[in-house]
């Protein structure tokens, strides 16, 4: 059953286009991640989708209703962690998950049973009543996840949810969003962090300059880049080399591994250098989602 | 309900402030001080003065900074995302302000029962209730601009609100007005809402009271629908 689905999305913020016919769906019940460099258009997909912005043209439907016409019912049955969104600083936490709690018309009494439990599981209970002023940027973000799950949605959008935190607190919001994958919740997940979408994602789609470049399983995405080898190369010296550089490591995809191992092995004796570690590997996601936006630019 | 909690929200994160507050009440009080010595008024115009700008000016000091206060805090898009329409938001930051303007408004009446001015409660407390709610709409119309720098927003807000206190009888009794100035007063609904508080505390209005609190009602309605209309505009803009 599809429960976000996204046809022809289009919008533009002055001279800029934004999104450019972007489309896509997602099944219920499965965790959807939205990957793309800065600025491709994932934050704006997100606030079409959760009802914040309208699109300029193209259609969308969460659960169902229409983002543009039926928005209420949209933002009703879904949770939201925007990227760039704050609690309010002055009221404490008790305070913010009650105001939002009042906003989704939860009933008082369920309210603070439903607060209560997720303060204990993001382990902010003991906090509830101190202001959000005075917390840690982890736990902020504990609270805003509180405050996306507080009116226990079915959907819920996390744009950048892990972004910048404390390793405990990352975790802890990954095994959260793990836990409702299997309480059979629809996740639909914005990040940067290329382990966690492929650990946590059963789809993916990438986005670059307002396009959609492909929708996929990460498996399957890995498998779409060019060669189906990298090998990983660190000499003793920096050299100059067609590849790509991480560090003091150099990464050539290939398709023929033994023959590239020997062109390197050649370009060291040549050259006078020393090979410091060589070894191959199969293209992980961050390869593969950088030769899909490469593939994308000489296109 | 909603409007409720946005407006619990506002008076908590915005108004229970001390500078706020005290600003609130020391702004009407000093320049009511400047009109008051060293001139031979009586106590009755004095206080319709004090009660008039306490209530504007305490209706209008937060409403029209709460928007780009938010903005600025990245408190928006999470307030935006919920199950609320602009005109939600809007009657909760109304709400806020309002009830911070009757409240605030208290202050000068108790002064007035001290002096022992008699005040006709009557048309007073409906007037005050009805003012500051055309005086918090038209505090918001200010934020319609859609910058997120609160100094922007108290520019064109002050702008607009003194000028208006020297063109609504509070110094100046309307009759005592050109013709010229007579007219240009007219277009201040805070002119209307002097006149009601003069008829309160014992003076003769300029007006007839009901002419008084319905061209009040008709600024609330039109400040009330512009408000909801430019908001929705310029919420958008300030993410």
């Amino acid at each position: 059953m599809i429960v976000i689905e996204a046809e022809g999305l289009c919008k533009n913020f002055g001279e800029v286009r934004a999104l450019d016919g972007v489309s896509f769906k997602v099944k219920k019940g499965k965790v959807f991640g939205f990957l793309g460099p800065n600025g491709a258009g994932k934050t704006t997909t997100v606030r079409i989708l959760t009802g914040i912005i309208k699109p300029d043209s193209g259609y969308a439907w969460v659960n169902g209703y229409d983002v543009v016409r039926e928005k209420l019912k949209v933002k009703n049955s879904i949770g939201v962690l925007p990227e760039i969104s704050n609690a309010y600083p002055d009221l404490t936490a008790w305070q913010n998950l009650m105001l939002i709690s009042s906003l989704y018309g939860i009933k008082r009494r369920e309210a603070e049973k439903r607060a209560n439990e997720l303060l204990k599981e993001f382990g902010i209970i003991e906090r509830k009543d101190s202001k959000v002023r005075g917390f840690s940027k982890g736990m902020k973000q504990r609270l805003m996840l509180c405050m996306a799950l507080i009116s226990d949605p079915k959907i819920v959008f996390l744009d950048e949810p892990t972004s910048g935190l404390d390793v405990k607190s990352a975790r802890m919001i990954r095994e959260k969003i793990l836990e409702m994958e299997r309480e059979g919740k629809t996740v639909f997940l914005t990040s940067h962090n290329m382990d966690e979408v492929n650990m946590l994602c059963d789809e993916i789609a990438i986005i670059n300059k307002g396009k959609i470049v492909v929708v996929d399983t990460p498996e399957r995405i890995k498998q779409r880049v060019g060669g189906s080898v990298a090998v990983e190369v660190s000499f003793n010296k920096k050299v100059e080399l067609d590849a790509k550089r991480f560090g003091d490591k150099y990464i050539i995809y290939t398709t023929d591994p033994y023959e590239t191992i020997c062109e390197i092995v050649e370009f060291a004796r040549k050259n006078g250098l020393k090979i410091v570690s060589i070894n191959t590997r199969t293209p992980t996601l961050e390869d593969a989602f950088l030769k899909l936006l490469e593939m994308e630019e000489v296109e | 309900m909603k409007c409720i909690a946005i407006a619990k929200k506002d008076i908590i994160m915005y108004y229970m402030k001390g500078p706020v507050v005290i600003f609130g009440i020391l702004l009407p009080l000093f320049l009511f001080l400047a009109f008051w010595i060293g001139r031979d008024i009586p106590e009755n115009f004095l206080m319709t003065g004090l009660i008039a700008m306490t209530v504007f000016f305490s209706s209008t000091s937060v409403s029209p900074v709460i928007a780009p206060w938010e903005g600025q805090m990245r408190t928006l898009e999470r307030l935006i995302a919920c199950p609320v329409s602009t005109t939600t938001i809007v009657f909760g930051d109304v709400l806020a302000s309002l009830s911070f303007g009757i409240a605030i408004s208290s202050v000068p009446i108790l002064l007035c029962l001290a002096l022992g001015i008699k005040i006709w409660f009557l048309f007073l407390i409906p007037a005050i209730f009805l003012s500051a709610f055309c005086f918090s709409c038209l505090g918001l119309l200010f934020s319609a601009y859609p910058t997120n720098l609160p100094s922007t927003i108290m520019m064109i807000s002050s702008m607009v609100r003194f000028p208006l206190i020297f063109i609504s009888g509070i110094f100046i009794p309307l009759e005592d007005l050109p013709f010229w100035g007579r007219a240009i007063s007219f277009l201040s609904p805070l002119t209307y809402f002097t006149d009601i508080v003069r008829f309160s505390l014992g003076l003769k209005p300029f007006l007839p009271i009901y002419l008084d609190f319905l061209i009040l009602s008709l600024f609330s309605l039109i400040f009330l629908g512009l408000v909801i209309k430019l908001q929705e505009r310029a919420l958008l803009k300030r993410l």
